[in-house]
């Protein structure tokens, strides 16, 4: 039997790096979980961040995803999905069954984020969380000089349709999770979504920071 | 947040969707001497004479092939017509055809009546090949598991080793749970739509009210009526009570509201004034005209058997036996089959480590929300099957990379 004539294979899209891979959110969480664990992932929208998972370090992922259009998407990739609104908790969901429980740019967006924050640490042995500094410096100048709702590639919603209804800042979440005794694992601040690096410390990163990344987990 | 593309640009428009045209009928004797199905009760029964329709073209791996479940009153013509002047399209058109969910360019979509059915299936309008005469209630009892050891006889028939999907709404959706836990190394994806993984008290509590009104019927005569007059009076009643809980109280509201027939002020008798009761008896008619009432009996007693978990010590231990990529899809308003059952089901797979996804449609159809909903259910389907084959023919190829054996059959590509 020979081998595929090479000129008949496809480029192969294995050596291609994903271009995915550029996000700042995506990159750091594919690349701090260990290969072949128990994901799940709360707002996984179309499911792009659980695909990297899969694909780079052989997760067995989980999204809860509220949004049908996105679970379409989730489908198309072939991924497992569930239907659900995480403001409902995660009650179907066994005490530490994962080993992440991620919620990607979406804790601006839930109605109960300590519920919710509770709840992943009930459901996932460690905690993963991003979401965008509302006390970053473009942030303030914009609502100190121009007396507006900032609207920037940082949170680029309009106050009447935003779908952000908790904004915080680095500061509000290290408060928080020093008031409810969890232990942050690790701390990845970044300026843009895609592009630049990602740093375990900023000078100033309530000021400079556009997005936080924590990693966090119970006082053992 | 990532952009995304709600339509997949692979998806046609509706309006691309077409029939899968005219359909031929085709039987086939299965568990002839000396072969016998070994039913669910313990009791040996056969032959079996199955009648089913194909749609679409089997590959030539024979690896595209589905398998679609009817519901209780449902029949192996699923889609397309069985004669160009025919002005009823299969049960299932919507869904199966050309562009359509199950989309016949793509698949080769299977269905058959189900054991225990009326509509060309061995079951107990059937002759008894000991006395001639049709079986009666001397016709075996059956379970939805036996239903699918049938369909298994028929797709190994058909020369099929896999199935890429075994999906059907209702009755059909237990049938594709059966058929992922029972022939798990058949299947690879199942889509059970609007269904249980059990009989809830409620469900069971409705079919005996069926089952009463066909037993208190006079012509009814002990299910030996085939000579006679039919228990027309007592099926319509349970069709009647089948279709309450078939619509959602808010579908039903909004379809009759207290609209009366044919007058705009209340007669004060007991003709047929509101609107709600007229269509009743019309389904009621139409229904005594193409179903038999012990098949009746048969077929919702085989739906109050149905209990996955049965035999296990939990419904997630049961659905370890499972090894096919799931998608589970229920309807908002379906109160006979509420979404919670399915989720019930989703959530033990999960435990489990399966590949799963639950779905849940909003609408206000209630439970023939699977049969409505087509464009809803369509936007997951077509993606989950295309996802399917794809996976299917990855493996494959990548099976096929390294050099078969001696002997090895090579696919052609």
């Amino acid at each position: 039997m020979n081998a595929t004539p090479p000129d008949s294979a496809p480029s192969a899209p294995a050596v291609l790096p994903d271009p995915a891979l550029n996000r700042n959110d995506f990159r750091t969480i594919v690349e701090l979980v260990d290969p072949g664990v128990r994901v799940l992932d709360l707002g996984c929208g179309d499911g792009t961040l659980l695909k990297l998972l899969q694909k780079h370090k052989g997760a067995l992922g989980y999204g809860v995803e509220h949004d049908p259009n996105r679970i379409m998407d989730c489908i198309e990739k072939g991924l497992s999905v569930f239907q659900g609104n995480l403001d409902e908790g995660l009650r179907d969901f066994e005490d530490q069954s994962f080993d992440y429980v991620i919620l990607n740019l979406t804790l601006p967006e839930v109605h109960k984020p300590d519920f919710v924050l509770n709840e992943m640490l009930r459901v996932g042995k460690k905690a993963v969380v991003c979401f965008p500094n509302f006390a970053q410096w473009h942030i303030r100048l914009r609502l100190l000089f121009l007396g507006r709702m900032p609207v920037d590639p940082i949170i680029p919603h309009q106050w009447f349709d935003t779908p952000n209804i908790h904004h915080l800042t680095v500061c509000d979440f290290e408060e928080f999770c020093g008031r409810r005794n969890l232990v942050i694992h690790r701390r990845g601040f970044f300026r843009t979504l895609a592009g630049g690096r990602v740093q375990e410390s900023m000078l100033f990163p309530n000021w400079s920071a556009s997005f936080a990344l924590y990693v966090l987990g119970h006082n053992a | 947040m990532t952009p995304h593309s709600a339509h997949p640009p692979e998806d046609k428009p509706a309006s691309a969707a077409g029939s899968a045209g005219l359909v031929v009928p085709q039987h086939v004797t299965l568990f002839a001497p000396p072969a016998t199905l070994k039913l669910a009760s313990g009791a040996e029964f056969g032959p079996v004479t199955v009648q089913y329709e194909t749609y679409g073209t089997l590959s030539p791996e024979k690896d595209n092939a589905i398998l679609v479940c009817h519901a209780l009153s449902g029949d192996a013509h699923a889609a397309g017509r069985l004669t160009p002047e025919d002005k009823e399209p299969g049960w299932w058109d919507v869904a199966i055809g050309p562009g359509k969910a199950f989309d016949t360019n793509e698949y080769f979509v299977i269905c058959s009546n189900i054991l225990g059915g009326c509509k060309g299936t061995t079951g107990a309008m059937s002759p008894n090949p000991a006395t001639g005469r049709p079986w009666g209630t001397e016709f075996p009892m059956i379970t939805i598991q036996d239903m699918v050891a049938v369909q298994k006889a028929l797709v190994d028939h058909l020369g099929i080793r896999r199935l890429l999907a075994v999906s059907g709404g209702s009755m059909g959706g237990m049938q594709a749970l059966e058929w992922a836990v029972s022939y798990s190394d058949m299947v690879e994806t199942i889509i059970p739509v609007a269904c249980t993984h059990r009989m809830s008290a409620q469900g069971i509590a409705f079919n005996e009210v069926g089952r009463q009104a066909i037993f208190a019927d006079p012509n009814w005569n002990c299910g030996d009526y085939y000579n006679g007059p039919s228990p027309d009076s007592g099926l319509a009643i349970a069709r009647m009570i089948g279709h309450i809980t078939y619509l959602s109280e808010k579908a039903m509201h909004r379809k009759f509201g207290r609209a009366l027939r044919h007058r705009n002020t209340y007669a004060y008798n007991f003709e047929t004034e509101f609107q709600v009761e007229s269509y009743l008896h019309h389904q009621g008619k139409k229904f005594i005209q193409r179903f038999d009432a012990n098949t009746y009996l048969y077929i919702t007693k085989a739906m109050d058997y149905f209990d996955l978990g049965a035999g296990f010590p939990s419904l997630r231990a049961s659905l370890k036996r499972l090894k096919a990529k799931t998608l589970l899809v229920g309807f908002s308003s379906d109160w006979l089959f509420p979404p919670n059952d399915m989720k019930e089901i989703a959530n033990a797979l999960r435990s489990n480590g399966a590949d799963v996804t639950f779905l849940v449609i909003q609408s206000d159809y209630g439970h023939d929300a699977f049969l409505l909903e087509t464009e809803e259910l369509t936007k997951a389907l077509r993606p989950f099957l295309r996802y399917a084959r794809r996976h299917v023919a990855d493996r494959r190829d990548r099976a096929n990379e390294t050099p078969p054996l001696s002997g090895g059959e090579v696919p052609v590509l």
